[in-house]
């Protein structure tokens, strides 16, 4: 675009959303006239207006009916994709929940990893690098020898050379926690002996309890791996998160790297990733039960869930506990106890919202109740 | 060797199962063991369980031997005669009862055709896949199952003939219909279960055609010469009861015509169907307000100062008075006594339902319908024999539901009325639809059952020949005279103030939470404080404290409940519901404090 012409479009500047004048500069062809560009910024400018919003129209309220309609028709049941390479995800009604709740815990945390060079040797590579592995994963077979007071380990030799490690590397992992042991380690074996004089036979049963839960190698978290195709590329996916760590590891496309935890995300990207994440993760659900909700609905409930500056689920310790409103927040849910500590506090309520005014058959401050006298009487 | 369970609990084991079990069975068919014993031997565990006990279900069939039936030609004939009984068949070993464990051994042949070698039993009748009430249903074999079953379920709901001692007895809502009839197209349950006895409908002449659509979306149209006729009219009746209760101190209820010194009186007009002994007079006509049987009942509270009134005891009135929009005809009266030696008071009361719109009506096949309209005779459509249907029925009523019997019923019907016979349409045994045709046409009828028909009010004919013919119908319990209501203005409940609720009680239907969100949704908000208008109150709010006054009529003026006088009193306009919750609030402990400002 010409430079007297990006200059017109600027003057739209306080009119127009920066996304749309931007989007004009690029899309109009070089040869358009000012007339041209005058004729289009006006339509444009119509049909914005046309767009928007009327005040006191009362937005909340229609997606939550947008939402809550179609989702009388979800399904309670997670699906299980027997037999197909893919794990069980929650879906449906619980994970709607379980996302607008904001739960600490979600029932199936997963990743999808993405990596700078999707190679299928690097990806397999990967997979095996972060998955969580423990020694008793390696163990083939475990002796007690009660008269010579020893515990001998027996590991699977392939599975150590699929990891690329051997018996010293696993002595190296388990020094910390055999302590007042000696380790001898055979070809594949691993015999420990009490230091000093041979004690409770106890000692040695508990020291096998404590070696199966010694990390070798992977990430802490990450349960278990599954290379897939997406598209073109192969990535992994995980079930069970770190996303910290996956994005530290240099393979990794750290821009395209996705998790399904919102409150990690909020934990390792901050704020606004985690709302992208919540509506991504909702839009996931309702199209995957075959339903259409306009993306904005799902947009608005993020946003309230991410306006006070963190993320707080839809509850009554998260958004409902910040409305203004003792009343609105009695309704709820635990009324008695919303009223008690407001009187302790001295809580005013001013009626400005909707279900105080419902609650007292005053008219609604919205839509036909919402416009008054400004002037006052004297 | 296979363990042993007599009743679930084990008894020992056996060498040989093959030749135990059918030395039980054997022994059980002789009569040696009792026939209510059955037998399982569970080949997967090689278990052998024994049943004796009760509660098990059981079913009768045909034992078979060798590939042929047990049942020969010669019972079959003295059952006819009458020199044998089921119970010498099961005695004799003919048939026996199995139980669903015993049924996992058993090889049960259909019907004779299928009979071979292996197989050890045959159902009596092929009919047997479905129970009696299923098995009611004509021409059941060319349906969808589910149909089937909403068709068993409506005939549970029709009005019928259900006792022939109804006039002395005293049931909740019983209903009966006049002039019962035998369907024209039975099945041979309607025989086996005496089904004349108690017959629940009435054949009707059936036409599937529109009628200006007054029968869409299942609806149907009735004729109402026909209803006038007598079709499908039914009593309802219902009993209205009294007990003289005892209390303590000797104190009794008492059924009589209350004093007018009673307390809560009602006016004498609703007392003027009384006789002397306080109930009604058989025959009179009582409505909604009036007392059907007069009773008082002792003071609730004696204080004191009662004894010595000298007005006597003011005894409370608690007459039985029918609720808003019920009535009636006093039918019958019962003097008795209930199980604690109480009086006890029991008045029928009786009530004619003539078919109008709004009521319910069913085949047997689950095309429910209501009422759209009835239609005058004079209106109505005819056929060139002048036959005019009792009942309209849409034909968008088959395509999706797929009940061919309707369809086959209503040939069938055709061609009994006119060849003065009944036609069986037993579960997998009826009479074939392509010889009902053949028949049809021999009785000077067209094969397919349709006829040429004319439109009552025009006179012309029309387009379309019209599929005519007999179908049995069945009035069903559901009818709008028991459930028709409306309200603008009513009685409302004594703590909310806000409308009561239910049909009882003359209740409104209520504006709920989510339909109070599509108010809002909409902007709406002026019209939904309108709405929510019904427990309105205007309250005098002391300013300086935040509470609600009260007017003092004594001094004609406002009082603040803390400052009295001394305050400035305003009146506010909020609803009974939230001064309540204010009421509350301060029972709390909690000082809800209410701040105003100018409105303009």
């Amino acid at each position: 675009m010409k430079a007297e012409n990006a200059k017109l479009v600027d003057t739209y500047e306080n009119k127009l959303p920066f996304s749309v004048l931007e989007e004009i500069k690029n899309s109009v062809p070089d040869s358009a006239s000012k007339e041209n560009i005058k004729t289009i910024l006006e339509e444009t400018f119509a049909l914005y207006l046309q767009a928007k919003i009327n005040p006191g129209e009362c937005v909340g309220l229609v997606s939550a009916e947008s939402i809550g309609e179609p989702g009388t028709q979800m399904t309670l049941n997670t699906f299980h994709f027997a037999g197909v390479a893919e794990m069980n995800v929650t879906t449906g009604l619980p994970r709607i929940i379980e996302i607008f709740d904001c739960q600490k815990t979600i029932k199936t945390p997963m990743m999808e990893v993405y990596l700078k060079d999707p190679k299928i040797e690097n990806v397999k590579a990967l997979a095996l690098k972060i998955k969580e592995t423990k020694f008793s994963e390696f163990v083939t077979s475990y002796s007690l020898n009660i008269f010579e007071q020893n515990l001998k380990v027996t590991l699977s030799r392939e599975l150590l050379d699929d990891h690329g490690l051997d018996v010293k590397d696993m002595i190296k992992a388990l020094k910390l926690k055999a302590k007042g042991f000696t380790m001898e380690s055979d070809d594949g074996s691993l015999t420990f002996i009490h230091k000093g004089k041979p004690e409770d036979i106890k000692d040695l049963y508990n020291l096998k309890e404590k070696l199966k839960a010694v990390k070798i190698s992977g990430l802490k978290g990450i349960r278990q791996v599954l290379p897939v195709k997406r598209g073109e590329e192969y990535i992994v996916l995980t079930s069970g998160t770190n996303l910290k760590e996956v994005l530290e590891m240099d393979e990794v496309d750290a821009t395209r790297t996705i998790c399904n935890d919102m409150n990690e995300v909020y934990q390792v990207l901050g704020l606004e990733a985690a709302r992208q994440t919540v509506i991504n993760e909702v839009y996931k659900v309702i199209e995957s039960q075959g339903l259409n909700i306009d993306i904005r609905h799902i947009m608005l409930v993020a946003d309230i869930m991410c306006a006070s500056g963190v993320l707080r689920g839809i509850t009554r310790y998260g958004v409902v506990k910040e409305k203004a409103s003792v009343l609105a927040r009695a309704s709820f849910e635990t009324p008695i106890r919303h009223l008690i500590n407001a009187a302790l506090e001295g809580e005013v309520d001013a009626l400005t919202s909707v279900v105080e005014n419902v609650m007292i058959n005053q008219p609604v401050p919205l839509g036909t109740g919402l416009p008054g006298l400004i002037t006052k009487l004297k | 060797m296979a363990e042993v369970y007599i009743n679930a609990k084990y008894v020992g084991t056996v060498d040989d199962p093959r030749s135990f079990v059918s030395d039980i069975k054997d022994l059980r068919r002789k009569g040696t063991l009792p026939d209510d014993i059955n037998i399982f031997h569970n080949k997967e565990v090689d278990e052998i369980y024994v049943m004796s006990d009760e509660g098990r279900a059981r079913r009768p069939l045909i034992i078979v031997r060798e590939g042929k039936t047990l049942l020969t030609e010669k019972h079959l004939e003295q059952l006819k005669d009458g020199e044998l009984t089921w119970v010498d068949l099961v005695r004799q070993g003919v048939i026996e009862y199995l139980d669903a464990g015993e049924e996992e051994n058993a090889l049960v042949a259909y019907r004779p055709e299928d009979l071979t070698e292996s197989h050890t039993h045959m159902e009596i009748t092929p009919g047997s896949i479905s129970g009696v009430a299923t098995a009611l249903v004509p021409f059941g074999n060319y349906n969808q199952s589910s149909r089937l079953i909403i068709g068993s379920k409506n005939q549970k709901q029709s009005l019928g003939f259900y006792a022939a001692n109804f006039h002395l007895r005293m049931d909740m809502d019983a209903n009966i219909l006049h002039y019962p009839q035998f369907p024209i197209v039975k099945t041979r349950i309607h025989d086996v279960t005496d089904y004349e006895e108690h017959p629940s409908g009435q054949n009707m002449v059936v036409a599937v055609m529109c009628y200006d659509g007054y029968n869409m979306e299942d609806g149907v149209i009735l004729n109402k010469g026909s209803i006038q006729r007598g079709l499908a009219r039914s009593t309802y009746f219902t009993p209205v009861k009294a007990e003289e209760l005892r209390y303590s101190g000797g104190l009794i209820d008492e059924v009589a015509v209350p004093d007018k010194e009673v307390k809560g009186y009602r006016s004498e007009r609703d007392y003027r169907h009384l006789e002397a002994d306080g109930i009604v007079s058989p025959e009179a006509f009582v409505e909604e307000g009036n007392v059907v049987i007069g009773r008082t009942s002792p003071p609730r509270f004696l204080s004191g100062m009662d004894e010595y009134n000298l007005s006597g005891s003011i005894r409370r009135e608690s007459s039985v008075a029918l609720k808003h929009g019920e009535q009636g005809i006093a039918d019958f009266v019962v003097l008795t006594e209930n199980e604690e030696g109480n009086k006890l008071v029991q008045v029928r009361l009786r009530e004619e339902r003539v078919p109008e719109i709004g009521d319910k009506f069913t085949s047997r096949h689950g095309q429910k319908g209501v009422t759209g309209i009835l239609v005058p005779q004079a209106d109505a459509p005819f056929s060139t024999s002048g036959i005019v249907p009792d009942l309209i029925f849409t034909p968008h009523g088959i395509s999706s539901r797929m009940t061919i019997s309707h369809l086959v019923e209503l040939l069938g019907g055709k061609v009994g009325a006119l060849g003065g016979r009944y036609v069986d349409g037993t579960l997998f045994e009826s009479e074939k639809a392509e010889d009902l045709r053949k028949e049809l046409l021999t009785l000077g009828f067209r094969e397919d059952g349709t006829e040429i028909f004319f439109d009552g009010r025009t006179g012309k004919q029309m387009l379309a020949k019209i599929y005519v013919g007999n179908m049995y119908y069945l009035r069903l319990r559901h009818m709008v005279a028991n459930k028709m209501q409306s309200r603008a203005r009513g009685p409302i409940q004594l703590l909310t103030r806000q409308p009561t609720e239910g049909k009882a009680k003359e209740g409104g239907l209520r504006l709920g939470e989510m339909e109070k969100d599509t108010f809002i949704a909409h902007g709406a908000s002026l019209l939904l404080k309108e709405r929510f208008d019904s427990d309105r109150v205007t309250v005098p709010v002391c300013e300086k404290s935040g509470l609600v006054g009260y007017y003092d009529a004594r001094t004609n003026k406002l009082m603040s409940p803390v400052y009295g006088e001394d305050s400035d009193i305003s009146y506010v306009e909020m609803s009974y519901a939230f001064k309540l919750l204010l009421n509350e609030l301060i029972s709390l402990g909690i000082h809800p404090k209410i701040e105003l400002e100018d409105k303009y």
